[in-house]
């Protein structure tokens, strides 16, 4: 590990006054994937700003009646709220569905949200990866890919990204607060991750020095029937092969409004606009939910080692709305 | 790059200087002689080195010592207050035979310690069936999924399990009837 300076920020300007004088600065908030970064490599900064204990740590209710997640509120916390619990359970249940319990308890919303892939060559310091260092080049085409993504990857790179929780508030519209060196600014969580293109170094449009504060749920009445469905190799405690995050609004065997995202599969949590609009004003059918899900999957680009995510996609996207439907009708 | 520190670990307050890369269980470890937690994976994978923040179940091999000086840090050899009794966990993965070689049961004692008190407050697990529910009943399938950071490479769960199961029903029996014996009172 390359030694670095540790400093101890006082507040969330002068956190992000200290990481803007030092461009191989990083945040540290619950560390659960930084350390790990810095024991293995991944990351070398010269200066770890320490913002766990600012005071954004808090679980409000807005104004308009959406919710305001402090970027400090921790994994655990968040997926124990009494409010997230009964009317966001996707969130609730994404949250669960990640990690451990010890990691839960120190992961943060805000790192949550900047963690990295787990491709192994991305942690791998021995072997080229376009992520880890831009140019180097990718193994992972001709290599090992299993877990790696059918959409949205670039020639560059085809690494998933392994938040459960992105996923849930991708499909919430969630807006994402930073504060940087020039003010504060709002960004939609679907705009904030960017494909890898030619630049997969950049998992976000943050900037160097920009700190996130919070993440703005709006109201979503329907997302009280909402779930979040995750497969993986282990029963507990293993990233997602496939998941999907789905709230569904359904009158009189109609959708009237859906949420639907994708874990597992792409760079970023996969918003699936595509069956959200086959959904919209379509009988609440299993045979709609099949082609819903076949119009999202159509531009798949799948490997041989991760071919069977296309179906297993589609049908768990399937199941879910199953689900929720099978839950409507037992409580109308 | 040294710092000047503050731990407060199993009641005690210690104060070092450590290079700011050390882990909490580094420090723990190799500074203040507790080698309770143990160096498993040192990637926050296998909970060998779990010990509890504030009441908390954390990975130590994850935190960085110099980020964690404002919290009460409890280890394995913290769990037997006063010394001269175990803690029913303790005691109850001895009776139950809830090891082999032992290597992860610090970390084990100090994760169930941890996951009992977040049942208490009424958090939900993956298996939870009703989500917004405000008692948590402890059975097999809640023990394993809440315990599933915490692995065991000789597989001894098929005890830790029931290990961890009886002391819980134990202590509540013990409270229920404590209860029971105020409401006799006149």
């Amino acid at each position: 590990m390359n030694p670095f300076r540790y400093e101890r920020a006082r507040d969330a300007e002068s956190a992000v006054a200290l990481l803007g004088q030092e461009p191989g600065g990083v945040f540290l908030a619950g560390g659960t994937n930084l350390v790990d970064h810095l024991r293995l490599g991944v990351r070398q900064p010269d200066l770890l700003v320490d913002i766990s204990h600012l005071s954004f740590d808090r679980i409000e209710l807005l104004p308009d009646g959406g919710i305001r997640i402090g970027a400090m509120v921790r994994n655990s916390d968040l997926a124990a709220d009494r409010t997230i619990r009964s009317r966001y359970p996707l969130l609730a249940q994404a949250l669960l569905a990640g990690a451990s319990g010890q990691l839960r308890n120190l992961a943060t919303t805000g790192g949550n949200l900047l963690q990295r892939t787990r491709c192994v060559y991305f942690q791998d310091v021995t072997r080229p990866c376009n992520k880890r260092v831009p140019g180097s080049g990718c193994p992972a085409r001709e290599g090992y890919h299993r877990e790696l993504a059918i959409l949205g990857a670039s020639e560059a790179c085809i690494a998933t990204h392994p938040s459960d929780m992105a996923v849930a508030l991708v499909a919430l519209d969630a807006v994402v607060r930073v504060l940087g060196p020039q003010g504060e600014r709002a960004i939609p969580l679907t705009d904030f991750y960017r494909l890898p293109g030619e630049e997969p170094q950049r998992d976000t449009v943050l900037e160097h020095g920009e700190l996130l504060t919070a993440v703005d749920l709006p109201p979503l009445p329907f997302a009280t029937r909402s779930h979040y469905r995750k497969v993986r190799d282990r029963a507990s405690y293993a990233f997602a092969l496939v998941s999907v995050a789905a709230a569904l609004d359904v009158a009189d065997g109609v959708v009237r409004d859906v949420r639907l995202a994708l874990g597992g599969v792409a760079p970023r949590p996969w918003r699936a606009t595509k069956a959200e609009a086959v959904l919209r004003g379509a009988p609440a059918t299993g045979e709609v939910f099949g082609r819903a899900a076949e119009a999202e999957l159509a531009d798949a680009q799948p490997l041989p080692g991760n071919a069977f995510k296309v179906p297993l996609a589609r049908n768990v996207l399937v199941r879910t709305l199953l689900d929720l439907i099978a839950e409507e009708e037992v409580q109308p | 790059m040294d710092l000047e520190i503050t731990l407060r670990v199993n009641g005690a307050t210690y104060q070092l200087s450590v290079d700011t890369r050390t882990t909490l269980l580094d420090a723990l470890r190799e500074r203040l002689g507790l080698t309770g937690p143990k160096k498993g994976c040192d990637h926050g994978q296998c909970g060998a080195c779990t010990v509890l923040l504030d009441g908390r179940r954390v990975n130590s091999c994850l935190a960085l010592a110099v980020a964690h000086q404002d919290a009460r840090i409890v280890t394995v050899e913290g769990l037997a207050e006063g010394g001269d009794h175990l803690h029913p966990f303790q005691q109850s993965f001895i009776e139950h035979d809830a090891f082999q070689c032992g290597y992860c049961t610090p970390g084990q004692l100090c994760s169930a310690v941890g996951m009992l008190r977040e049942a208490e407050d009424g958090w939900p697990s993956a298996v939870s069936a009703d989500l917004t529910a405000s008692h948590i009943t402890l059975d097999d399938e809640e023990i394993r999924e809440r315990m599933s950071g915490n692995l065991c490479r000789c597989a001894a769960y098929a005890n830790i399990v029931p290990a961890i199961r009886e002391a819980i029903q134990q202590a509540q029996e013990a409270q229920q009837m404590q209860h029971v014996g105020k409401e006799a009172q006149p």
